[in-house]
């Protein structure tokens, strides 16, 4: 009796277990790396990534602007308050009506508040500081914020996604959905969740953000890139950042 | 869409990123290093001295993903004592620009004879790690590194 | 601003070999490569890297293009006594870079 009703407990798990491979297929990027590109990440002092947020560290409480504020001055310890923040971004901005997301807002808040002016797109100081904000939420689900203002541009992300563009005549979808698994050349084809953003990237040699990474996709596929902290990018990391909701963030990640 | 477009459309799209990568390596690679012009940079290391194969574990992987950032690392059977010790290491390549990687020198403070770095291949070749022991001996081992391209790269 | 990621562990035992891993925030620029330009850009890499234990040379290394940009080195010491680990890196125009970690060995 015992061991009838043991063997059901095992089946019973077992069924779950399948059921809950077969509701998530999803993978991120690291899954499908070879083991020495996971050794570096999976250790700070071998993640080269670190150096990115380690630099960001020192920025967040460094002062500028006339008022001599660094972002310590109203944010206080990052690990406290920054906890979770790259989990909920893009966020929507009322004062400009539109999507912002994680950099756009640390360089929003470095004009507006520190009055420091803008921090470049793509500049090592901005990627630095995103990183740093990213790597307090690092461990966390990803958790689209549910704000109908979002609404229209995560659907325009979504319609970009399956928009066939470039020479190549390619969308994001007929590679990293029909083909996710298969090859490029040697290189394995990922899904596409943007979840170690920024991440250290072997053929940047440096770390990026996820624009620069849709960028090169976009060279890929001979299409022109979109402008850096344009909206389209935004629009497509909405659509992204819901597509991978609740898989775990891994800034700063590594991958080839 | 139909499977048979998309998997001639992937075949074009390989093709392309093939080419190109070779146009890549033609425009900007100078003068490389071949096989022999790495033995004469071993030579400089060993002083010609005879150069035998053991004692030397190189783990570094067959296949990589990207040529920029290369993990590998050496371990050499050494009881790292003041009489008995290895002195340097030198790792050497034969298709980079230059021959050489790195040359290490220990002391028998490491207490163990074991380093670990990253490195560039441009292309798939054989890797050269050799030991310099405190006796004047040569000690090395091989490894044949297959480079892969990543997709995607930067312009 | 801190440009280097040293671990070393805070503690060890008298005698215990220690694992000592460094990431050095560098270009690594090899010299072999043109810039939008056509020109090449010049060489700018570490050449030299040394770690010293209270004064004392444990382990040094030279280093060629062919190293990673943001190079990572690990080696082993052996833990002796309190003190500190000296780490210094050198690039080709002669620039030096020094950074410290304590140890406490007990």
């Amino acid at each position: 009796m015992w061991n009838e009703l043991r063997s059901a407990g095992v089946i019973a798990a077992l069924a779950l277990c399948a059921g809950a491979r077969a509701e998530d297929a999803r993978r991120s990027g690291f899954d499908d790396m070879g083991p020495g590109t996971q050794a570096m990440q999976r250790e700070d002092s071998s993640n080269p990534g670190m150096l990115s947020a380690l630099e960001g560290e020192s920025l967040w409480s460094a002062p500028a602007g006339p008022a001599q504020t660094s972002c310590a001055s109203c944010h206080g310890e990052a690990s406290a308050s920054m906890k979770g923040v790259a989990a909920r971004y893009p966020a929507f901005d009322t004062a400009s009506q539109r999507p912002l997301d994680l950099a756009g807002r640390i360089s929003q808040c470095r004009d507006q508040r520190q009055q420091a002016g803008p921090l470049p797109r793509e500049s090592r100081e901005l990627v630095a500081l995103t990183t740093y904000v990213g790597l307090q939420s690092r461990g966390q689900p990803i958790a689209p914020p549910e704000d109908a203002r979002l609404t229209p541009f995560r659907d325009a992300g979504k319609a970009l996604y399956s928009q066939r563009m470039g020479q190549l005549n390619f969308s994001c979808a007929q590679c990293h959905d029909e083909n996710a698994g298969g090859h490029l050349g040697a290189a394995l084809i990922p899904q596409a969740h943007p979840t170690g953003y920024p991440l250290y990237r072997l053929e940047w040699q440096a770390t990026g953000s996820l624009q620069r990474r849709l960028r090169n996709c976009m060279i890929g596929t001979r299409a022109e890139p979109f402008t850096y902290g344009g909206l389209e990018y935004i629009e497509l990391e909405l659509f992204l950042m819901q597509r991978a909701a609740g898989m775990a963030i891994e800034t700063p990640a590594v991958r080839p | 869409m139909n499977g048979g477009l998309m998997r001639s459309a992937t075949t074009r799209r390989n093709a392309l990123a093939l080419g190109l990568g070779a146009l890549t390596i033609t425009l900007t690679r100078p003068a490389r290093a071949t096989p022999e012009i790495m033995e004469q940079a071993i030579k400089a290391f060993t002083g010609g001295k005879r150069v035998q194969e053991g004692r030397v574990t190189f783990d570094i992987s067959l296949l990589v993903e990207n040529g920029n950032s290369v993990p590998f690392s050496v371990l050499v059977e050494s009881p790292m004592t003041k009489a008995d010790h290895v002195t340097r290491i030198g790792i050497f390549n034969e298709k980079n620009p230059l021959p050489d990687v790195a040359i290490f020198t220990l002391t028998p403070r490491c207490g163990r004879a074991s380093v670990a770095s990253r490195m560039r291949l441009n292309d798939t070749q054989f890797i050269t790690a050799i030991a310099e022991l405190s006796d004047g001996s040569y000690w090395s081992a091989v490894s044949e590194v297959i480079v892969t391209l990543p997709a995607c790269v930067e312009d | 601003m801190a440009r280097a990621l040293i671990n070393v562990p805070a503690k060890a035992k008298r005698g215990e070999i220690i694992e000592i891993k460094t990431l050095m925030a560098h270009p690594m620029e090899t010299g072999f490569r043109t810039g939008v330009d056509g020109k090449l850009v010049p060489r700018d890499i570490i050449t030299q890297f040394v770690c010293t234990y209270n004064g004392e040379v444990v382990f040094s290394a030279e280093l060629f293009p062919a190293i990673t940009a943001n190079p990572f080195l690990a080696f082993t010491t052996i833990a002796t006594e309190s003190g500190a680990l000296v780490f210094s890196w050198t690039d080709n125009h002669g620039q030096t870079q020094v950074q410290t970690a304590p140890i406490h060995v007990e």
